[in-house]
């Protein structure tokens, strides 16, 4: 008796792990983190662009409206690749787009927008970067979209059709 | 290209002699008097196969041949001719052309060198080593082909990844697999040995000197990856419990245990079930290892091709292995009946049980830190990281006991008599606190656990060397084996306490300077390489001695493929590492420069060294006669 | 006996230097245990990517803002998620990680007790 229960119950471990490598095999390793993270907006103090103001990111996000937050950099090369996609957004009124200025100088940026054209209603300087790791994020491009002070969609890279459509299908 | 068709059949042609080298074994099997010659020389044909295969690859890379795919996305005409070599196994299919090589070459040495052997053995051993070389030569045609056409063939390749050229990198991956793969004979004489029930001393005793070899490699391979992590990849750090690492790091502590238990077995027959089980297990780790950093399934810093359909492959391959060897060992393996011969609890073979059970506690650690995020991931969706401080808070508290062990270990057999040697062993523990004590009093973080492990390690090393003085060469290759391991433990732990950095943003002609060390940025210099120029930064560092040292690491800006690496420069003397890095900061003419003082690195290679001549003094021993 | 006893217990319970962390030292320890997100397989503390420097000022500032180190590293796991951190945390997901070592460890005990001492009486 005992002498068959160690071989069975040894290969049925074996089993066990082949078909969790199995499946870990089959599953893409890109780490999105979706679920689990707080998407509240974070609350902190914010130099702004253009003026050399310091506000709270609640007086820039106000909660009855649709907002795009979009980090970007003059020195970042699918930056300008998606610009043209926040040009056209711009259009739409019921969307604010909210640029964030990642570890950058204001002239470099400057240029840029002149270049390229300027969607942004505003612009936050985050010229340490810190700024961004509040918002959870890894560097540049990345785009949220917030709504009623949460963020409902993160955009991780460039946007691009498939991510204009959809962000045309929230404004309305 | 010639050298591609040329290498291309040679692979199909030593697959196809793998299939005609089951057919004859199976013949000499059944009427086994003598070895067939035909059956040798096919082994001997199937490996020089492998070889022309190989040369084959060398060749194209040397030749520049992009019309070979392999050579396209690894190798640039511009890469100086040591480089373009290295080349062959710097990439996933020339490095899998490298396993074939070792597995064959190691057979064909079994079968010239076990000439007292009995017949059904070696063919047995020969048998199951070809089903891994038959799995690879398949694993290579059909997925991993190093010998693949692109048409039309392009004018230049795309370049080995700079990190990748450099010396310790080139020699590495041959001497690591040499341990890796060697451990597959050991592997396969096992199953022949349990399949024909001749798991007991002489087995140990002949099987010996393939498990040290096999370890004495294993040992220098990682020696030298953590060798060229320390001094190219510009961290400053040797080791990381990168998964990579870790893959490595099982099948030694698989094959080190597997060593001592060796040792035991040709002298008594006890452990016969256990030695097989590790015999297996060793090489099912290797192959592990190469499932998990070529399947795409871990997250590292090193991986390789990241290719699902290979890692299938290896999946279905590995577990093929280590189902035929659940099945082996279960049906052909009769533990002894009578009681396995007794011996005193305070013995050798007590201390090297002892040794097994914290060694298996350390490798499952290792193995469970490596492999949990995936089942994790796959049971429920959630990824986590598993790092340093896992492997740091279960490993080293079990070290201590560990090391007080290997020093009492050895003498257990003596600790009964006389009354003179028990004085000795408590005065030099005595020693042992009270240096360490002496040591760590300035560091209040960790002070209690890092005492305690400074003297266990000075425990052992004080040992080992009053046995040096007292005893003369007695049990030589044991004691600078287990000496090496103490001067190991206390290099990293001097080196972990004593190492600071300086970190600051430095322009051309700025000065740095504290209490410590004195910076200064003397100027910027241009140079230009074959195949890529580089910015060196001029630095004189002053020391708290006032000792001054010129140091001139680089910024590298290569041209294929188009990276920019930070090579460090490093002043190593006895002591300590002077070892300096800098890098750009966007948008401004400042340089980011880190300045470490790194005590004892040296002294952590050379303890490296020193087990692995442990190993090899053993290797040289005379066989051991009954 | 009794004087060694007390100097011993002297040395250990009043370490030679002041027990106040290091900024720099807190600094280096947390940033050794945050994985560099963009990078693979570093640490903030070792990688000079955009990301780990922007990291490295957030845990300077945090410091100076009176944190601990748990809550920091909190802080890193709400806005990023348990993959951030090194040192795996010890809840329901991760009982078998830091448990299954130590059952190993007794189970081989426990069978070696069996196998070996046993046989001995």
């Amino acid at each position: 008796m005992k002498n068959k229960l160690l071989p069975f119950s040894i290969t049925f471990i074996f089993v066990i792990i082949f078909i969790v490598f199995y499946k870990g095999l089959k599953d893409t390793n890109i780490y999105t983190p979706e679920s689990k993270i707080n998407n509240e907006i974070p609350l902190l103090l914010v130099d702004l662009f253009d003026t050399d103001k310091t506000v709270n990111t609640i007086e820039i996000f106000q909660s009855d409206k649709l907002y795009l937050l979009n980090i970007w950099s003059s020195w970042c090369v699918p930056c300008r690749a998606e610009h043209s996609i926040l040009i056209e957004l711009k259009n739409s009124d019921r969307l604010k787009i909210i640029g964030m200025n990642y570890k950058d100088t204001k002239n470099n940026a400057k240029n840029f927008l002149e270049e390229l054209g300027n969607p942004y209603d505003k612009i936050i300087f985050d010229s340490k970067g810190t700024y961004a790791i509040e918002w959870g994020a890894y560097g540049v491009p990345e785009s949220f979209l917030i709504s009623n002070n949460k963020v409902i969609k993160k955009y991780i890279g460039p946007l691009n059709t498939e991510s204009f459509e959809e962000i045309k299908s929230f404004i309305k | 290209m010639l050298y591609s068709v040329i290498g291309n059949y040679s692979l199909f042609l030593g697959l196809f002699f793998g299939l005609v080298i089951f057919y004859f074994s199976a013949i000499n099997f059944r009427n086994s008097k003598v070895l067939d010659t035909k059956v040798l020389s096919f082994t001997f044909l199937q490996f020089f196969l492998v070889v022309i295969s190989f040369l084959c690859l060398v060749l194209s890379f040397v030749v520049s041949d992009f019309s070979n795919e392999t050579v396209f996305n690894n190798s640039h005409t511009t890469k100086p001719i040591f480089y373009k070599i290295a080349g062959t196994w710097g990439n996933h299919e020339g490095s899998l052309l490298l396993w074939l090589l070792v597995l064959t070459l190691f057979i064909l040495v079994f079968l010239v060198k076990t000439k007292n052997q009995p017949i059904k053995y070696r063919i047995l051993t020969l048998v199951f080593q070809q089903i891994i070389i038959v799995g690879f030569f398949v694993f290579l045609i059909k997925t991993s082909n190093p010998f693949n056409h692109i048409y039309p063939v392009p004018t230049e390749g795309l370049g080995l990844n700079p990190i990748l050229q450099d010396p310790a990198l080139v020699i590495h991956p041959p001497i690591l697999y040499l341990g890796y793969v060697g451990s597959s004979i050991i592997f396969s004489s096992a199953l022949a040995a349990t399949s024909l029930n001749l798991v007991s001393k002489k087995w140990a005793s002949h099987i010996k000197k393939w498990v040290l070899s096999s370890w004495v490699f294993l040992t220098l391979g990682i020696l030298l990856g953590s060798i060229w992590a320390y001094y190219e990849l510009g961290w400053g750090g040797f080791w990381f419990w990168d998964p990579v690492e870790n893959v490595s790091l099982m099948p030694w502590l698989a094959l080190t245990t597997l060593l001592h238990c060796v040792l035991v077995l040709e002298k008594k027959s006890i452990l016969t079930s256990w030695v097989i089980i590790l015999s297996i297990s060793t090489f099912a780790l290797s192959m592990s290892g190469t499932f998990l950093v070529r399947s795409g399934i871990l997250n590292s810093v090193h991986t390789f091709a990241n290719d699902p359909e290979r890692g299938l492959f290896i999946l279905i391959f590995l577990f093929s292995l280590i189902f035929l060897s659940l099945f082996i060992f279960f049906f052909f393996h009769n533990p002894s009946k009578n009681n396995p011969s007794s011996f005193s609890l305070l013995s050798k073979e007590t201390a090297i049980i002892i040794n097994n059970w914290f060694m298996m506690y350390f490798l499952s650690v290792v193995l469970i830190g490596t492999i949990y995020p995936i089942f994790l991931d796959v049971l429920s969706s959630q990824k986590i990281s598993v790092g340093p401080p896992f492997y740091h808070k279960l490993i080293v508290p079990f070290l201590i006991p560990f090391l007080i062990i290997m020093a009492i270990g050895p003498k257990l057999k003596w600790i009964k008599s006389n009354l003179e040697d028990k004085i000795y062993l408590i005065t030099l523990f005595v020693v042992s606190i009270l240096l360490s004590i002496l040591i760590v009093k300035n560091f209040s973080s960790n002070f209690l656990i890092n005492t305690i492990l400074i003297s266990s390690a000075f425990y052992l090393f004080f040992i080992i060397l009053r046995d040096f003085f007292i005893k003369g060469f007695k049990n030589l290759a044991q004691n600078i084996a287990h000496f090496g391991f103490s001067l190991l433990i206390l290099s990293i732990l001097f080196n972990s306490l004593f190492s600071s950095e300086i970190i600051t943003n430095l322009k051309v002609g700025q000065t740095f300077e504290n209490a410590k060390a004195k910076i200064v940025f003397e100027s910027i210099s241009q140079k230009e390489a074959k195949n890529y120029r580089s910015i060196i930064g001029n630095f004189t560092v002053q020391d708290s001695k006032g000792k001054i040292d010129n140091l001139s690491p680089e910024l590298r800006i290569y041209n294929q493929p188009n990276t920019v690496t930070s090579e460090a420069d490093i002043k190593t003397t006895l002591l300590s590492d002077k070892f300096i890095v800098i890098n750009l900061v966007p948008n401004q003419e400042l340089f980011n420069v880190r300045y470490q003082v790194k005590p004892f690195m040296l002294w952590i290679w050379i303890s490296v060294i020193l087990i692995s001549i442990g190993g090899l003094l053993s290797f040289t021993k005379k066989e051991y006669e009954k | 006996m009794k004087i060694l006893k007390l100097v011993l217990v002297i040395f250990l319970i009043f370490p030679i230097n002041a027990l106040k962390a290091d900024n720099e030292v807190l600094k280096n320890k947390i940033t050794k245990n945050l994985r560099c997100l963009i990078c693979q397989g570093q640490s903030v503390y070792d990688s000079d990517s955009e990301f780990a420097n922007s990291l490295k000022i957030v845990v300077d500032n945090k410091i100076n803002e009176g944190l601990s180190e748990k809550q920091i590293y909190s802080y890193f796991q709400s806005k990023y998620g348990e993959w951030i951190l090194y040192d795996p945390l010890f809840n329901k997901n991760t009982y078998f990680l830091w448990l299954l070592p130590l059952l190993i460890f007794f189970i081989g005990g426990a069978i070696i007790f069996n196998k070996f001492i046993k046989k001995q009486k």
